[in-house]
This record gives C-alpha cells, sequence and structure tokens, in this order.
C-alpha cells in the first residue's frame, strides 16, 4: 500500500516540479529506471509467492540501480556505452517479462 | 486454484497500510522510481527529434539537409547571375539612354529644334534704309558656317540647312518671317576664328560695306541661340537600313 502510494507521490512530484536532468546523469537515468522497474516487478511477484521480503526488496532496487548505471558508465569509458545500454534494456526486459508472466499465473490463473 | 487464490489473498493483506520502517523504505524506493521516471519521460518530451534519433536517421536527415543546401546554392548561384545580367542589361541601357540623348541634344543643336548657348561672335547691321541685299546676308551665314559656327540664329530666326533669304518690300526675308533692322547674326563657334573669318578683306564686313552699311562684330564668352524650330517629319525620305 506504502509502496503504491509512494510511487504515486514520486509521479506526481516529478509533475509538478519537472526538473530538468542534469547532463552528467542523462545517459544513466533511463537505465536506472528500466532497472528500478525490473527490481519492482521482481518485488511484485515474490509478494504475490509469499516470499516478499523487504530487506531483499530494497537492497535489489539499489543494486540493480546502481550495477546498471555501473555498466552504461562502463561502457561508456570503453566506446561501447550505446551498445552496453541496449544491451541491459535488453536483459532487463527479458527479466520484467518473465516476472511479469509470474504475476499473470499467480492472478489470472494463466 | 488454491495458489491463485493465496496470491490474491497476499495481494490483498499486502495492501492494507503498515507503517513499519522497511515498508517505507519500500515506499520511499517506489518514490524514486515514480519520480525519476516521470522526470526521464518529460526529459525525452523536451529532447528535439534529432537527439533521438537513430546514427542511420541522422545520416539520412543530414543527407537530405546536404542535398536541399546544395540545391539551394546552386538556385542562388543563377539567381546571382540572372541579377548580374540584369544590371549589365540595365548598365546598357543606361548607356545607350545617355548616348541617345547625348546624340538627341547634338542633332538637337544641328537641327534647331533645341536652344543652344556657348562662346562665339555677334554681328550686328545696322541698315536703317534696306540696303542689305539677301545674296550679303547669306554670303555672311556661309561664311560663318565655313568658319566653324554650330548654331546660328538672325534676329529671332533659327538659321538651319533649308533656310533661305529673301529681298521682301520692307526689308530681309528669312525663312518666310520678315526681320526688321538692325539685324543681329548671333553664331556660336570659336570665337577667334569666326571673327577672323568676318574681317579677311573682300569677307562679310567689305561685302556689307560695299552695299553701303556699317556691319559692327563682337566676340562674346557667351552667345544664346534660342530662337528654335519645330521637329519636322520627313514626308519623304526613310531612314536607310541602319549599319
Amino acid at each position: 500500500m506504502i509502496a503504491a502510494l509512494g510511487l504515486l507521490v514520486g509521479i506526481g512530484l516529478g509533475l509538478l516540479l519537472q526538473p530538468a536532468v542534469p547532463l552528467w546523469l542523462q545517459p544513466y537515468l533511463p537505465i536506472a529506471v528500466v532497472a528500478a522497474l525490473d527490481a519492482v516487478f521482481g518485488g511484485l511477484r515474490a509478494l504475490l509467492d509469499g516470499i516478499f521480503d523487504d530487506k531483499v526488496f530494497v537492497v535489489s532496487f539499489l543494486s540493480n540501480v546502481v550495477i546498471a548505471a555501473l555498466v552504461v558508465f562502463l561502457g561508456d569509458q570503453l566506446g561501447v556505452g550505446s551498445q552496453l545500454t541496449t544491451g541491459i534494456v535488453v536483459v532487463l526486459g527479458i527479466r520484467i517479462f518473465a516476472n511479469a508472466a509470474a504475476i499473470r499465473r499467480h492472478l489470472l490463473g494463466a | 486454484m488454491v495458489d491463485q487464490l493465496s496470491a490474491r489473498e497476499r495481494l490483498r493483506s499486502s495492501l492494507r497500510p503498515r507503517a513499519t520502517r522497511r515498508q517505507l523504505l519500500t515506499g520511499i524506493l517506489c518514490a524514486l522510481l515514480g519520480f525519476a521516471l516521470v522526470v526521464q519521460v518529460q526529459s525525452r518530451d523536451d529532447a528535439s527529434v534529432l537527439e533521438t534519433a537513430r546514427q542511420s536517421d541522422l545520416i539520412q536527415i543530414l543527407d537530405a539537409q546536404t542535398q536541399l543546401a546544395d540545391r539551394l546554392e546552386d538556385e542562388l548561384a543563377d539567381l546571382q547571375d540572372a541579377q548580374g545580367e540584369f544590371l549589365s542589361n540595365d548598365d546598357q541601357q543606361r548607356t545607350a539612354i545617355e548616348q541617345a540623348l547625348e546624340r538627341r541634344n547634338l542633332l538637337g543643336i544641328l537641327a534647331g529644334t533645341l536652344p543652344a548657348r556657348g562662346p562665339g561672335v555677334s554681328v550686328v547691321v545696322d541698315d536703317p534704309d534696306g540696303e542689305v541685299t539677301a545674296t550679303t546676308m547669306l554670303g555672311a551665314v556661309q561664311e560663318l558656317r565655313n568658319a566653324g559656327a554650330e548654331a546660328m540664329q538672325v534676329n529671332d530666326v533659327r538659321v538651319v540647312a533649308s533656310t533661305y533669304f529673301a529681298d521682301g518690300s520692307g526689308g530681309l526675308v528669312v525663312d518666310g518671317v520678315g526681320i526688321s533692322t538692325p539685324y543681329q547674326i548671333d553664331a556660336i563657334g570659336d570665337a577667334e576664328t569666326l571673327e577672323t573669318a568676318m574681317g579677311i578683306p573682300g569677307g562679310v564686313i567689305d561685302a556689307f560695306a560695299a552695299d553701303g552699311v556699317g556691319a559692327g562684330i563682337s566676340q562674346r564668352d557667351e552667345v544664346v541661340v534660342d530662337a528654335v524650330r519645330p521637329v519636322e517629319t520627313p514626308e519623304f525620305a526613310q531612314p536607310a537600313a541602319d549599319s
């Protein structure tokens, strides 16, 4: 409940403040958002599996974001930033779909 | 089925707010996610098409722009050529007009259709008794013309190629117009030469003297020949083919 509320509050704040993304953050923000989305879907799945743990969620959320940003940063340094970004998006996308499928099975039984 | 039910129950139970520290932390993280999501989406909205375009698209766009620029440059060059042409045409036209005006002035002076002014001489023939003959007057005009007079008038009659002199009952008749004494011939030309031509022995002055009248000649810095003739369109003569 608080998590859903928090999501709404965050969206509201973003719409309200409309901050400009600082330049140094621009390459990492989209990938961080995707990573966080993956963590949230994972958390939702765990909740439905009955194995949700706040601590695991927090850690996986933060580590997902940090690692994703780190990999992209590393890719930028190596000159393969855009390719690595694509790779991470693909991997996280697959995971999000897998989690979504699990959630769907739980809620709809199909 | 049991699984599905229990899953729904778990979802429902999780929606009950529990203000534990960890729940709060989860909420904050979700808020962060929502915030970042919105910010990112909006920054993409702000970004121009070019920023989000793929490399191949960018290359195509660049290519199109380059071609467009090339075309426009070609067009610019064409238009500049055209402008140059127009300008030079304009120049040529202006030169032609200037030449035509000059020619008109020249011909106007020669044909007597324009008033003229310039250095020259004035010959005054004091003839109270009307003793000067047309022949003498014609001789004077011929002599002046030979000496290089460019424009002449006798009293108020412009002397041109077709001018004639005749003896009338009350004096001389020039081109059908009777003129009264004293006769004054104004001639534009080189004053020195004109005066010399008038004064040579057996010349015009002597001829006037032979007619029994005195003639005075004076050089002037500015002689005004302001009598003009109407422009006459030739009735029979046509311009021959232009060379």
